[in-house]
């Protein structure tokens, strides 16, 4: 994985002594709330319901378990012992002290981390496919171009403060695991026709209170061009992105009024003109951080034989698995969504078990996937019992992947100030009945996600199953939307109708299920019986 | 009644204005009339305070005093899925208090 030079060493240690000034001035008083509040959200900090919140960027979700160790340090030393691994590859902790913070950033910057660009009107975290480098169906390891826009947009003194926050994903494979085409640009590394390896460009995607699938806006950029495309995408959408509507400022709203058409030709026109500006890094450079990215040492000649004697070991291995590059080895999902847990929190001495189990077992990796769960990479396949039965002696062994336990859900009313209702709880109802039942297995894939409020944090647009908490004149009520997907066969979700109480959106849930199992037809998973049969049989069983 | 509530500036914990001082208890809270912009001006200048802002509220016949939006009763409370988070850890039954 990238490891910090001696200048993001400088530029990150620089930031923390900045922030720890700025916060001393702030609460002696030299600094008015109005006046702090942009400073911390660059780095951040955010006030939420209970206390400050502090979000520590994970690049492409990618850490090592030195990394990890301090994640879980900070739980204890600065919260209350735990942190909430969000939609973004990211991690939330919801009771920072002010008074702390600086102390808190300079123990991340001491494992090359940081929190800047986490919130904001600037370019976030980099996202990617949770399996990269490791996938067996990837092209290349799309995170060498994701560590060097990273690069490229961290202090973009143009871009710090663009109409609104902005939001970008590299994948390179034809499965999308990222939500590729739900970002403001989704980049896929693809190979063309004279077999040159180049990037597709998908631009004006998102969820929020207007969700829209990204358009392709160019199909092949060659690597030597990477950076001056994306520079050219954002230049044109900081010029004429909306700055007088917050609700419209986003990119999605420029490419859908201008056209994803007319949109590319201003893109190409500036990207014409940026071509004579020599702003693009040398593809020296970008070999320089791909070695950072090698393959670590993988054995050869390995069993790819798996022991699957055990029935709770041979269903959380058919579950929590991914297939890998090389023979021999697997990718393994740690799930952090526990029957009746909260989706995307892990304890400082989970955090803790996890990074040991990374150095043992993977190669000291770990990845933070968008469905708020860890991966390690790189796992033997001959290690992967010994692995699972320390998951389950730590209570990490749910065998739950890509099922409707393993619920996104956000934060919601229990802890964001945004929100209008309550997701954990309704996450945890629904768990629990399907488990409860034993109905899981029968269902198969199936994606349920969950936002408290429009900003969809929960990617409830891009559930299978998506729900959505509203306030109905002060108490909380849910909306039931069908038929989205987040991967490569992207769709929006449709509301089914009138919304349900707590108690009655899981019912709500439950039915359409019920709905799914009469009709499917054979392999079809819900959301294909979805979309053969359409809105109209859910509908007459919800609301008939 | 309206009550004062914002956040601590130095620990961003939410608060409640008992008519001297910032209080951790929402029950502690008095009805600060119209008062309330007068207060939240003259504590937040003072650094005392973070965010305040006046809610409506009822005094409940038992004294307690009950915002009147969920939103102003989870963070009265704390977060309801963690129960041992909040301000009363030892009452798991205070959770249908804020729906």
């Amino acid at each position: 994985m990238y490891l910090y030079d001696s200048y993001d060493q400088a530029m990150v240690d620089a930031r923390v002594a900045e922030f720890r000034d700025q916060a001393r001035r702030r609460l002696e008083g030299k600094l008015t709330e109005d006046q702090f509040k942009p400073l911390r959200l660059q780095n951040g900090l955010y006030l939420q319901l209970h206390a400050y919140m502090l979000r520590v960027a994970v690049p492409y979700g990618t850490l090592n378990s030195a990394q990890m160790h301090m994640l879980a340090d900070i739980a204890d030393k600065y919260d209350r012992g735990y942190g909430h691994f969000t939609t973004r590859q990211n991690i939330q902790y919801n009771w920072i002290k002010l008074e702390e913070a600086g102390d808190l950033l300079a123990d991340l910057a001491s494992v090359e981390m940081h929190a800047i660009q986490t919130s904001g009107n600037c370019i976030r975290n980099i996202s990617s496919d949770h399996f990269a480098g490791a996938a067996a169906d990837e092209l290349v390891d799309p995170r060498p171009y994701a560590e060097l826009l990273r690069q490229w947009s961290s202090f973009h003194p143009e871009f710090l403060h663009l109409p609104r926050k902005f939001k970008i994903a590299v994948i390179a494979s034809d499965t999308d695991r990222a939500a590729m085409r739900l970002h403001d640009i989704g980049i896929q590394i693809v190979k063309n026709d004279a077999g040159e390896v180049g990037c597709a460009f998908y631009v004006g995607g998102g969820m929020g209170r207007t969700p829209m699938v990204a358009p392709l806006i160019k199909d092949f950029v060659p690597l030597d061009q990477l950076i001056t495309y994306s520079e050219a995408c954002l230049r044109v959408y900081n010029r004429y992105g909306r700055r007088d509507n917050k609700y419209k400022a986003r990119i999605k709203i420029l490419v859908h009024e201008l056209g994803k058409d007319e949109y590319a030709r201003q893109v190409e026109e500036e990207f014409a003109h940026l071509q004579s500006q020599g702003i693009e890094p040398p593809l020296a450079e970008l070999a320089r951080i791909a070695t950072f990215f090698a393959d670590p040492a993988f054995e050869s000649g390995l069993s790819t034989e798996l022991d699957r004697s055990n029935p709770d070991f041979a269903l959380w291995a058919d579950r929590n698995t991914h297939p890998h590059k090389q023979a021999g080895y697997i990718s393994a999902v740690i799930s952090l969504k526990p029957v009746g847990g909260i989706p995307g929190d892990a304890s400082a001495e989970q955090m803790h078990t996890i990074a040991d189990l990374a150095k043992e077992y993977s190669f000291d990796e770990m990845r933070v996937m968008h469905t708020q769960n860890i991966v390690l990479p790189h796992v033997k396949i001959a290690d992967l019992h010994t692995l699972w039965a320390k998951l389950e002696a730590a209570g990490l062994g749910t065998p739950n992947l890509d099922t409707i336990e393993d619920i996104i859900a956000c934060p919601g009313l229990d802890y964001c100030s945004l929100a209008n209702a309550r997701s954990i709880p309704v996450a945890q109802k629904i768990a629990t009945r399907f488990a409860e039942k034993g109905r899981t297995a029968e269902l198969g894939e199936l994606k349920l996600k969950i936002s408290g409020c429009i900003n969809a944090c929960g990617h409830h647009h891009a559930g299978h199953i998506g729900i959505l908490g509203v306030d109905k004149k002060g108490t909380e009520n849910y909306q039931l939307l069908l038929g989205g997907s987040e991967a490569q066969d992207t769709s929006l979700a449709k509301i089914t109708g009138p919304g349900f109480d707590e108690d009655g959106i899981v019912d709500a849930v439950e039915k359409a299920t019920d709905v799914y199992l009469a009709q499917r037809q054979q392999g079809e998973r819900f959301l294909d019986t979805y979309r053969r049969i359409g809105m109209d049989p859910f509908k007459e069983a919800l609301y008939g | 009644m309206k009550v004062l509530t914002g956040n601590d500036l130095k620990t961003g914990l939410v608060v409640w204005w008992n008519g001297q001082e910032w209080s951790r208890h929402v029950d502690d809270a008095v009805d600060a009339g119209d008062e309330a912009n007068v207060i939240l001006a003259r504590e937040e200048s003072a650094r005392r305070v973070n965010a305040a802002y006046a809610i409506d509220a009822t005094r409940e016949a038992d004294g307690s005093i009950r915002p009147a939006h969920i939103k102003d009763r989870v963070r009265a409370l704390g977060p309801t899925v963690r129960p041992d988070l909040t301000m009363k850890p030892a009452e798991p039954e205070a959770l249908n208090w804020v729906i």
